[in-house]
């Protein structure tokens, strides 16, 4: 274990009787780097995530979170993790800024409002903070979801396909933050069936396929496992998610993520 | 560690309180079943029904108040339920805080509910005429005995809120324990009853509890009654408790 691998984990297995979800896992992230785990619905994304944040027990293998063991050292392992889980773990009935508040102080924080007001500032939340969050939209609560994980700045972040269900614009939003939390230094370890956004935002990139590990590695070094490139010349255009993205922009708000959009598009584009 | 449990405790009670106060509509719909029953009994069936001397209203409200913790608690599987099935259990579970703390907020949070539908329906029976001479030390001997009875169905509500499937599973649980004070001496003396019902209605922990009340309330001696009711409160509750904690842990596995 060195001082620099924030996750590690090593022959994870894990069944449900006859089904086996995970088949042997190794994995590390480098501390402070985006880790993207990217598979198709059932590869066992979310079992591995969970085994991960202490919520559930491996049949056999070993995973470290900064050096804590996550079954015998669960208790030290929840205090430098937080998850964001497949769906937004929000209470309804509460409102944005309660919610910031409740975990805040969950987290033995002190001045748990002045947390919550920073956050919903970041977080474009301040104007809905004392509305209940059963009036937010797909992606305010994604993004009070993701507020409330980073309360008492965990060194490693968890996110469950943190855009799963979004608009485009709300996507965009998750990837800055995402962004934002890896220059920060925090260790992110998101789950993803979308190869964009394993492509966008991952220093390394881990294939699961029917509970192994199937490619590991940089984007660069999974692209040599590939024939050597062809020039090929494409007339571009622009894609509907740009024309989508510009036009909204014009009214304003979304002008930021038009150019995320765009800067993802000309990512494609260099390939 | 048991402060810092304390104290978890305190703010995710303080989280569902905050629920039932946004939804006051929790607490009236528990209150208004046991209150039709009052009024269908006192005022339809009462005057056939012979229970000796004393009013209808005095022998019934015992009964009455066990079928209002009674459909109280489904409202405590309904909210865990709900938790559960949100994520936000799980946010709570990754977190560095006490585990134990989840289920006994909702549990507290219960009891705090519970008291104030009694309080509503003991307010109806009151302007029903209901009345009793009972002391300070009656009124706790109550008190206690209502308490120990809602933690009992309580965790049994948890168990229900930690194994249901779907919400309609969390809270369909609780007719039986509503129907139970049926088959005892809370609305008829159970000298009534066939051979068979009768037995079961004697040995079932409504019969001792409801007669524990209402000897209370009536300042009659309560005899061993009382000790078979706190018997059986104590018994549910450590067997709730247990599976509760058991079902409670193999989530995690």
């Amino acid at each position: 274990m060195t001082a620099e691998t924030a996750i590690r984990v090593r022959g994870l297995r894990k069944s449900y009787r006859d089904v086996h979800v995970l088949r042997g896992v190794d994995l590390d992230a480098p501390r402070g780097s985006v880790f993207a785990l990217l598979g198709s619905n059932g590869a066992g994304k979310t079992t591995a995530v969970r085994i991960l944040s202490t919520l559930l027990t491996a049949d056999t293998g070993t995973a470290t979170v900064h050096g804590f063991d996550v079954s015998a050292q669960a208790a030290e392992v929840r205090e430098v993790i937080s998850l964001t889980g497949q769906f937004a773990a929000v209470d309804e009935i509460l409102s944005g800024r309660e919610n910031l508040v409740l975990v805040a102080r969950l987290r033995h924080l002190k001045n748990a409002g002045g947390i919550a007001d920073e956050l919903l500032a970041r977080f474009a939340l301040a104007d809905a903070g004392r509305r209940r969050v059963s009036t937010y939209s797909g992606g305010m609560r994604r993004r009070l979801d993701i507020a409330m994980s980073l309360i008492g700045k965990p060194p490693v972040v968890f996110l469950d396909e943190p855009t799963t269900g979004l608009d485009p614009e709300g996507r965009m939003e998750v990837w800055r933050t995402v962004k934002e939390l890896a220059r920060g230094g925090t260790t992110v370890l998101l789950t993803t069936q979308y190869l964009e956004e394993a492509e966008h935002l991952a220093d390394r990139i881990a294939i699961l396929h029917e509970g192994r590990i199937i490619a590991n590695g940089t984007l660069a070094e999974l692209k040599q496992l590939m024939p050597a490139a062809t020039v090929e010349y494409v007339e571009k255009q622009p894609g509907l998610e740009e024309i989508f993205l510009a036009i909204i922009g014009t009214a304003g708000g979304g002008r930021e993520a038009a150019r995320d959009g765009a800067a993802a598009s000309d990512w494609k584009g260099r390939r | 560690m048991t402060i810092r449990a304390f104290g978890d405790t305190a703010v995710l009670t303080g989280r569902s309180l905050r629920h039932i106060v946004r939804s006051p509509d929790t607490i009236i719909t528990t209150a208004v079943m046991p209150i039709a029953f009052l009024l269908l009994f006192v005022y339809v069936f009462g005057g056939a029904i012979d229970t000796g001397a004393g009013s209808y209203v005095n022998y019934l409200l015992p009964g009455i108040l066990l079928i209002t913790v009674a459909s109280g608690i489904a409202y405590t599987a309904y909210r865990l339920f709900l938790d559960l099935k949100g994520g936000i259990v799980d946010r709570f579970q990754s977190m560095p805080i006490a585990r134990s703390s989840v289920l006994w907020a909702h549990v507290l949070t219960s009891l705090v509910a519970n008291a104030v539908s009694l309080i509503v329906v003991v307010g109806v029976a009151l302007l029903m005429g209901f009345r009793t001479g009972a002391g300070v030390s009656s009124w706790l001997a109550v008190t206690g005995i209502l308490t120990a009875f809602t933690l009992a169905l309580t965790w049994i509500a948890v168990v229900a809120g930690l194994s249901a499937k779907s919400v309609d599973g969390a809270s369909a649980f609780s007719y039986p324990l509503i129907f139970l004070p049926f088959i005892s001496s809370a609305f008829v003396p159970t000298e009534t009853m066939p051979g068979p019902v009768r037995w079961f209605a004697e040995n079932q922990p409504v019969t001792s509890i409801v007669n524990t009340i209402r000897g209370l309330f009536a300042e009659q001696p309560v005899g061993d009654d009382i000790w078979t009711a706190v018997g059986w409160c104590v018994g549910i509750l450590v067997v709730a408790y247990g599976c509760s904690a058991m079902i409670y842990r193999n989530r995690v596995s």
